[in-house]
């Protein structure tokens, strides 16, 4: 009959039973938060964590950024035997770092080394935000500054990949410091002349953005990356002003100044390996330079 | 009208008691001196018990305290011939920071702090004492300007962070306050921070890369206020009394941490209670700070300033064991 064709019919939605959920293996396939595309994590990794349809880009780990981004086999891993205590006896702090050291191999929230860059030396801190969302307490800011004294000693640029949601609430005020100690170490590494890249991923907030990661001689940062000192919510409670929708992010930053250039991921060891040679050549023969 | 603490409560009601009774006296011929004596004796002890176990809360109560003197108080009863500058160059005047150049004891120096407001008008031309990237620009161009004169700096630390804003976000908070950090570090000259109120976050820092660094000792130093924490960590503002006494923010505690070089002792119940005794507290460790950082040459200065802030934090060393990914 044709009535029957309007004739609301029920919809059900469909769970998936046990079975089905065991067929695919945790972690096997990856939805992207942007596009909502589902893909298979091993493509996606395999192109750098950029999702395949929209380009967006997916938070990279420490160990894989070092991967995709030194010559192979030429990281040298600092510092791995500094660990975290707790200053201020805040409960359950050392369980939370426990995990995420089980969960991520890391010691800390920031991996520091050195390597080579298409040949150039580099030593380089990538901040990892699967460890206690990269926030910043008293090893993150040792392994900076350690990191930064020994590009120093060796006269070779320094480059951080920032990943952090700010200062360590857990550490107190010995986390606020370290945004000091970090930002001295750069301002003696820079009256010697060294060279600071700083890369801003996602996300970079608070206490990092307002250290390290803004005091770059060059400041990049990743497409769609979240940068800012105050979070989003925080400015919506207490200015109650309306923001645009690209607020905080690294294009909003780009546009007001405050960004060297937005980097996409496949072009990121290009782009700083040119840097690092305009800082490295002096020009050849004919120009004579003291 | 009087802006009463909670944790005074005791002692307003036992001094009005008393008034009350004097009062009584003054119109009745009758004696209750004795009474009076004896209430007077119960203050005096209800006083030095309350203040002598002040809790990190109260502290917090007191830093916060609307009559608390502020930067301007102390300029005028520790210098002379202040004379103010404005504006960053850049972009604009933010009132939320003062600075200028004046004489200590007559010893040039510029003098630079986070200002609050002493009334609601006042307090929404200064931000409520939170700066945009604006005035932190203003109090480098100052400190700059300290350098290539020789001229020591003194930075007052009062205020409850950096403005979070839309405006402050595009003009570079961020970038504004590391840059502060990154320069205070290099500076050639002596630098002498005090935290007069509160100290909040990295606004307060902005202004706080010191050789010394001193704090009153009812003022409070934290990474994010009380209540900020509170919200975090428990998902709940109103738990801001317990996170004061969690997040070490006391200068005791300070002290302790070794964040701090000196707590600076206040009057009896808070700074307010009497500014120009406070002020001389300030100028006794101010003067004895400078003395030993005058003689000191630039390269001396900014190493001790690095050792300062390289030995701050806790940490477990490991024995050295050198891994390859």
């Amino acid at each position: 009959m044709l009535k029957d064709l309007f004739s609301k019919k029920k919809k059900y939605a469909t769970i998936p039973s046990e079975q089905a959920k065991q067929d695919v293996p945790e972690g096997i396939m990856t939805k992207c938060p942007k596009c909502k595309k589902i893909m298979y994590t091993k493509e996606l990794v395999k192109n750098l964590r950029v999702c395949i349809s929209c380009g967006y880009h997916h938070p990279m780990s420490a160990p894989e950024r070092i991967a995709c981004l030194l010559d192979e086999g030429t990281f040298h891993e600092y510092d791995r035997h500094l660990l975290s205590k707790n200053p201020l006896d805040f409960p359950q702090y050392m369980e939370k770092i426990e995990e995420d050291r089980e969960k991520t191999k890391l010691n800390e929230a920031v991996v520091t080394g050195e390597g080579t860059i298409n040949g150039f030396p580099v030593v380089i801190a990538v901040m990892d935000s699967r460890f206690r969302m990269g926030s910043m307490g008293s090893v993150v800011g040792e392994k900076i500054a350690r990191a930064i004294e020994r590009a120093m000693e060796k006269s070779v640029p320094f480059i951080i990949f920032t990943a952090s949601g700010g200062a360590r609430m857990q550490e107190g005020v010995l986390s606020l410091m370290q945004m000091a100690k970090t930002s001295a170490a750069l301002k003696l590494f820079s009256e010697q002349g060294g060279l600071i890249i700083s890369v801003m991923t996602h996300p970079t907030t608070g206490g990092v953005s307002a250290s390290f990661a803004s005091l770059g001689d060059y400041n990049f940062a990743e497409p769609g990356a979240l940068i800012g000192f105050a979070g989003r919510r925080v400015i919506e409670q207490t200015v109650r002003e309306e923001l645009p929708d690209d607020f905080q992010t690294a294009e909003f930053l780009l546009k007001h100044g405050q960004l060297d250039a937005v980097i996409p991921r496949h072009e990121l060891k290009d782009k700083l390996t040119n840097v690092l040679d305009i800082h490295q050549s002096r020009g050849g023969d004919e120009w004579h330079m003291n | 009208m009087a802006y009463e603490l909670e944790f005074e409560k005791p002692l307003v009601e036992l001094r009005k008691k008393i008034s009350e009774l004097k009062e009584f006296t003054k119109h009745r011929d009758v004696d209750f001196s004795d009474e009076i004596n004896k209430l007077e004796a119960r203050l005096e002890k209800l006083e030095n018990d309350i203040y002598a176990n002040l809790s990190p809360w109260d502290r917090v109560q007191i830093a916060r305290h609307p009559n608390r003197p502020t930067t301007l108080d102390y300029i005028d009863r520790l210098f002379t011939n202040f004379f103010e500058c404005h504006g960053d160059r850049c972009f604009g005047d933010d009132e939320a920071i003062v600075g200028g150049i004046a004489k200590y004891h007559g010893l040039p120096v510029t003098v630079i702090g986070h200002q609050r407001g002493k009334d609601t008008k006042e307090n929404i031309r200064r931000n409520f004492g939170m700066p945009h990237p604006e005035g932190y620009r203003k109090a480098l161009r100052l400190m700059k300007q300290a350098e290539k004169f020789g001229r020591p700096i003194i930075c007052f630390i009062d205020t409850k962070g950096a403005y979070p804003g839309k405006a402050a976000e595009e003009r570079g908070q961020s970038e504004a306050i590391a840059r502060n950090l990154f320069e205070m570090a290099g500076l050639a000259v002596p630098v002498v921070c005090i935290v007069i109120g509160e100290g909040g976050s990295g606004g307060a820092l902005a202004l706080g890369v010191g050789n010394y660094v001193h704090m009153l000792e009812n003022s409070t130093y934290s990474v994010i206020s009380p209540e900020g924490a509170a919200a975090i960590l428990w998902k709940d503002a109103s738990l801001a009394k317990k996170a004061a006494e969690t997040m070490k923010i006391t200068a005791k505690d300070l002290k302790e941490l070794g964040v701090i070089d000196e707590m600076i002792p206040e009057v009896r119940g808070g700074a307010h209670r009497n500014v120009d005794e406070q002020a001389k507290y300030i100028d006794d460790v101010l003067q004895r700070s400078l003395r030993e950082l005058l003689p000191l040459n630039a390269e001396q200065l900014i190493a001790q300033r690095y050792e300062k802030y390289k030995k701050i934090g806790d940490f477990i060393e490991l024995q050295q064991h050198v891994s390859v990914m």
